[in-house]
């Protein structure tokens, strides 16, 4: 099917794009990758929008390190989170990710904003971000302000973002020294969307453990995490399995995806120790 | 609808090496635009939800679903299709063994195919046969079932690896 699309606008920086929004009358759409807009407008799940073009704003694309923050902007697209070094460092996590989200032509348009805006709760991003306690960046009429990723992410396709806000960056504490950051899906086949998927990071101050694939959005699963932290892997597999309450579809069962969550678990715990799963 | 909103947009661009100035409904996307306006219709348009890779096309040096992209984000870009990279010769070698090896037969999926492939070789490494089913795991094709298509794409980085080293 073709998009239907009310209008479009490109905007040259960001006061442009919160401008464009302002005067939308509630029909302003943020155009990022468009790897998901896009496909939901041609499928008219979406019809009439008014498109606000955002790729062009320079400022909002590359990975900074801010002392021991990264700071990532909502631009930078999965290929480039792939193979930036600054990333790869202090976030690995994000770097392995990529590699499970969708296909390469995908990765080359699609930005990480777009993906934590747009909030699948069986996307990647959103639990790397959660897993890794960062901070999402917003910017709206009123000024800027700041979510943590534990209340940024509300229901399926749903977030914190206001109506009229741009998603300008996030921000990250970067990698101890010996953390350990490892992330782990099932899909029935490469690019599609996990099954069931985790996060683990293992820092000094404790695991953090984050499911997707699982619920309406990635949960964080501190049951498990603190089973971890007292090195009871049986513990943390039950915890985990307790906290989540994930739906069954024609993809797999709740059962099913409950015990992926703990297979997945025990994975990563073994990739983080070193052994082969 | 105020102003700053367009439902036409003057673009400029390049396709195939050649400057392109068009009006385009603010909807229209860059594979019809492709398809439609210029006549381009090497690259397919199926599925247009992401999905097959049928419309795969290279823009600013990178591959792109045709689909999910609206002609209007295309201003200032630099695009190729499957016709420009045979006119130029660069994906000869390909072409030359995805016929010897059996590796398209309706041909439906070749265009996207051989961007997506050339996109891969153009990392000047050889690849395994499981990077290269990675890579080209968002290209469906409903006729050949893969072996051969992958049997293709390593020959030829084999063949330019060889002639690398030369
Ligand atoms: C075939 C296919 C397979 C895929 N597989 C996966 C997968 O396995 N895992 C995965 O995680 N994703 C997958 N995706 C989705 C892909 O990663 C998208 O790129 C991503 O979810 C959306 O990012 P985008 O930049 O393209 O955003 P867009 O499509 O441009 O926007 C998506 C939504 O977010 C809003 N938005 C975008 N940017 C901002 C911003 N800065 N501020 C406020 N709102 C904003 C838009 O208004 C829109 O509602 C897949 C997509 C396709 C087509
Ligand atoms: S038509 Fe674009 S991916 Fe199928
Ligand atoms: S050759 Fe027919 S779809 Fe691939």
């Amino acid at each position: 099917m073709k998009a239907s699309v009310g209008g479009y606008a490109r905007a040259t920086d960001l006061r442009h794009a919160l401008d464009l929004l302002a005067r939308s009358g509630g029909m302003g759409r943020v155009l990022a990758g468009g790897q998901s807009l896009v496909a939901a407008m041609n499928m008219r799940l979406s019809t009439g929008d008014l498109l606000v073009d955002i790729t062009r704003i320079d400022g909002l694309r590359g990975a900074t390190l801010n002392g021991d923050r990264l700071r990532i902007g909502a631009l930078t697209r999965h290929a480039e989170v792939g193979r930036d070094p600054l990333i790869a460092t202090h976030a690995p996590l994000l770097g392995q990710a990529v590699g499970h989200i969708a296909h390469a032509a995908i990765r080359n348009r699609g930005t990480i904003g777009g993906a934590l805006a747009h909030a699948d709760p069986a996307a990647e991003f959103p639990a790397c971000v959660l897993a890794l306690g960062g901070t999402i960046h917003i910017e709206g009429p009123e000024g800027a302000r700041e979510v943590a990723a534990e209340d940024f992410f509300i229901d399926v396709f749903e977030t914190a973002i206001e109506e009229g806000e741009i998603l300008t960056a996030i921000s990250l504490p970067v990698a101890a020294a010996g953390e350990r950051q490892v992330i782990r899906e099932t899909a029935r086949r490469s690019g599609d969307y996990a099954l069931a998927g985790l996060c683990l990071v293992r820092r000094p101050s404790g695991h953090r453990v984050a499911v997707f694939s699982a619920g309406p959005r990635p949960i964080l699963a501190k049951g498990a995490a603190a089973a971890l932290d007292e090195g009871k892997l049986d513990d943390a597999v039950a915890a985990l399995q307790d906290e989540l309450d994930p739906p069954s579809d024609t993809q797999a069962s709740a059962a099913y995806r409950r015990h992926l969550a703990g297979v997945l678990l025990r994975r990563a715990v073994a990739d983080i120790e070193g052994e082969t799963a | 609808m105020t102003e700053a909103f367009r439902d036409r947009i003057d673009i400029a661009l390049t396709v195939n090496g050649e400057p392109v100035e068009a009006r385009v409904p603010a909807g229209r996307h860059l594979i019809d635009f492709l398809r439609l306006d210029l006549g381009l219709t090497g690259a397919h348009a199926s599925c247009e939800h992401g999905v097959c890779g049928a419309c795969t096309i290279r823009v600013d040096g990178e591959s792109v679903r045709g689909c999910l992209m609206l002609a209007a984000q295309a201003d200032g870009a630099d695009v190729w299709t499957v016709e420009g990279l045979s006119d130029t010769g660069a994906v000869r070698d390909l072409q030359q063994a995805f016929v010897e090896r059996n590796a398209l037969q309706c041909g439906f999926c070749t265009p996207g195919m051989l961007v997506a492939a050339e996109e891969l070789l153009s990392r000047g490494t050889v690849p395994s046969r499981t990077e290269i089913r990675e890579h080209l795991s968002g290209n469906y094709c409903r006729c050949t079932g893969y072996e051969a298509i992958v049997d293709a794409v390593e020959g030829v980085a084999i063949a330019r690896a060889g002639k690398g080293a030369a």
